[in-house]
């Protein structure tokens, strides 16, 4: 194109014969676009950039809409875990552990809700029933049956949750109020429920 | 015979002994590399490897955890890297003699010109990266990747491994916080890494392998590099075992493995042990011991190498980039030092504030 732009003032000296006779006129018509002056220059790039601003935001709402689910599982924050009859003392009970991620263990005086995240980097320990002890499959971590970490790297022992009796004798969890050995908070009563 | 070579080598199979016979090797292979890299070694060597590789397949429990499609690779990455390993130094101490007697290098010998990236490097590349994709077609159709059921978050598998090039990170966070483990250690090793040519300056023998010119870095990468992450792999890839306990290569993975321990924080050995007053109330109190002496460790060695052993490096880095080095070697060396102390003392940890995650 640039090429052509010098050609144009050289064309009116025979306006007419060039009409007739050559492409000419084509030519001065592409050579009057090109030659775009600087506010519709503008406008063009900025309804270009507006363009582009919004389907790269259509875009990229598409990809946050997926950081939300359409339906999420999640249990109920508190929940009813039966009637203390149901537990024996110095038994861990583990179900409510796939459900919940509680293990409930009856002592001689009462009950604790212990929660099932490894104090370390959050994995899920077992429990060992011969060894009488919780066990990390990840970093090795263990942890007593009172939630006291013994082996390992875990830093703290395993978080209690609110544990209450509810009107119709059953036992309450709620799992919105932990409970933390390392702040003292073990003392509190309601993290272990007196029977 | 060879049951008892196993019950051997499964009776000395610990995290420690093995830690401590690989830093011994790795010492001797440094310090006599002429030597190691010598035919006279390198020959047995290789033979022992594969004789127990033989001898270790015949056994079930080793075949299985050898042949895993997972671990496959791991046994592979033992031969390459040791075969890269003795490449470059058998290179490295060739130039050096030919050095010493006043000969050029062999690289300087192949050619002397500057050679061109592209076309010539870029062809070999060319060709390898052909060779690499059939490699990987046909491992994929031979070693079937394992499907197993839907993640489930209150499920971990017992042991709950990560992918094999994070097991040395695993293995670290055995020792340490997961802040420690997980986050610092691992951006001071990126950031290390794209330090070293800026703290590194010096041009000496670039262009050609050598070891004499270069002790301190090869050393110090080598051991980075061999010792805290490879081996790191190997153990966590064929010696751990459920509940993350060790295992010697031919001892079943029992899961109702028993390993008497009981860890303890400096706090708890320094209050309880030793002067029996049990633990002080305030947290700043009570770790101020295991405070000064990570402090303690992070400003004396420095001070005292650069007037001793680091004398010249201090001079020819400066003040600035000799303490970015120190502490990344600082840092590096911890990973060991907290491994031996877990060893030597059940040492928890040093600083133990569980009030603020705050655990070294
Ligand atoms: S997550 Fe449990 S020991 Fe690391």
């Amino acid at each position: 194109m640039p090429d052509n732009i010098p050609s144009v003032p050289e064309t009116p000296a025979t306006p007419v014969a060039t009409v007739a006779a050559s492409p000419a006129p084509t030519v001065t018509a592409k050579s009057a676009e090109a030659k775009i002056d600087r506010r519709a220059f503008i406008s063009w790039v900025g309804l270009g950039w507006v363009t582009f601003a919004a389907a790269t935001t259509g875009a990229l709402s598409i990809v946050l809409r997926y950081l939300f689910p359409n339906v999420v599982f999640e249990p109920p924050t508190s929940f009813k875990a039966g009637f203390p009859s149901d537990y024996d003392p110095g038994v861990v009970d583990e179900r409510w552990k796939a459900k919940y991620g509680v293990w409930l263990v009856r002592t001689a005086e009462g009950m604790y809700a212990l929660s099932t995240t490894c104090t370390h980097l959050g994995c899920t320990p077992s429990w060992l029933s011969t060894e009488s002890k919780f066990k990390c499959p990840c970093h090795g971590s263990g942890f007593y049956k009172s939630g006291i970490n013994f082996e390992g790297p875990a830093p703290r022992p395993l978080e209690r949750y609110r544990i209450s009796l509810a009107d119709d004798g059953q036992i309450l969890i709620d799992k919105s109020k932990k409970f933390q050995q390392e702040k003292g908070e073990w003392n509190n009563s309601e993290s272990f429920l007196n029977l | 015979m060879i049951e008892a070579f196993k019950i051997f080598i499964n009776s000395v199979s610990s995290p420690a002994t093995i830690f401590t016979l690989a830093v011994i090797v790795f010492i001797l292979f440094v310090s006599f590399p002429k030597q190691a890299t010598s035919a006279i070694v390198m020959i047995p060597l290789l033979i022992f490897a594969a004789a127990f590789l033989a001898i270790g397949l015949t056994d079930k429990h080793f075949y299985h955890i050898i042949t895993t499609p997972d671990n496959v690779p791991i046994v592979g990455l033992i031969f390459i890297f040791g075969y890269f390993t003795w490449y470059a130094m058998r290179k490295a101490v060739i130039n050096d003699e030919r050095m010493a007697q006043g000969k050029p290098t062999i690289e300087k010998e192949e050619t002397d010109e500057k050679v061109l990236v592209f076309p010539y490097l870029i062809f070999i590349e060319f060709v390898i990266a052909l060779a690499y994709s059939i490699m990987l077609v046909v491992w994929s159709i031979f070693l079937k990747a394992p499907l197993e059921e839907p993640a489930n978050p209150t499920v971990s598998p017992n042991p709950s491994k990560a992918p094999w090039y994070f097991l040395g990170l695993q293995e670290m966070l055995v020792y340490f916080d997961p802040w420690i483990a997980g986050v610092l250690l691992p951006t001071f090793i990126i950031i290390g890494l794209c330090a070293i040519p800026y703290i590194d300056r010096d041009p000496a023998t670039s262009g050609y392998y050598s070891f004499k010119g270069r002790k301190f870095a090869i050393i110090a990468y080598l051991f980075g590099f061999w010792i805290l992450w490879i081996l790191l792999i190997i153990m966590g890839t064929f010696l751990r075992g459920p509940n993350w306990n060790f295992f010697g290569p031919f001892e079943v993975w029992d899961v109702h493995k028993v390993v008497p321990l009981v860890n303890v924080n400096l706090s708890e050995i320094i209050f309880i042990k030793w002067f029996s007053v049990g633990l002080p109330k305030a947290w700043f109190v009570r770790e101020a011991p295991g405070i000064l002496l990570v402090l303690a460790y992070l400003i004396i060695p420095p001070a005292i190498l650069a007037k001793t052993a680091f004398k010249e490096i201090y001079k020819k880095l400066g003040a600035a980039r000799y303490a970015i080095l120190v502490m990344l070697m600082l840092m590096m060396l911890s990973l060991p030092i907290k491994m031996y102390l877990r060893w030597a003392f059940n040492l928890k940890y040093l600083v133990a504030i569980p009030e603020f995650f705050f655990n070294i």
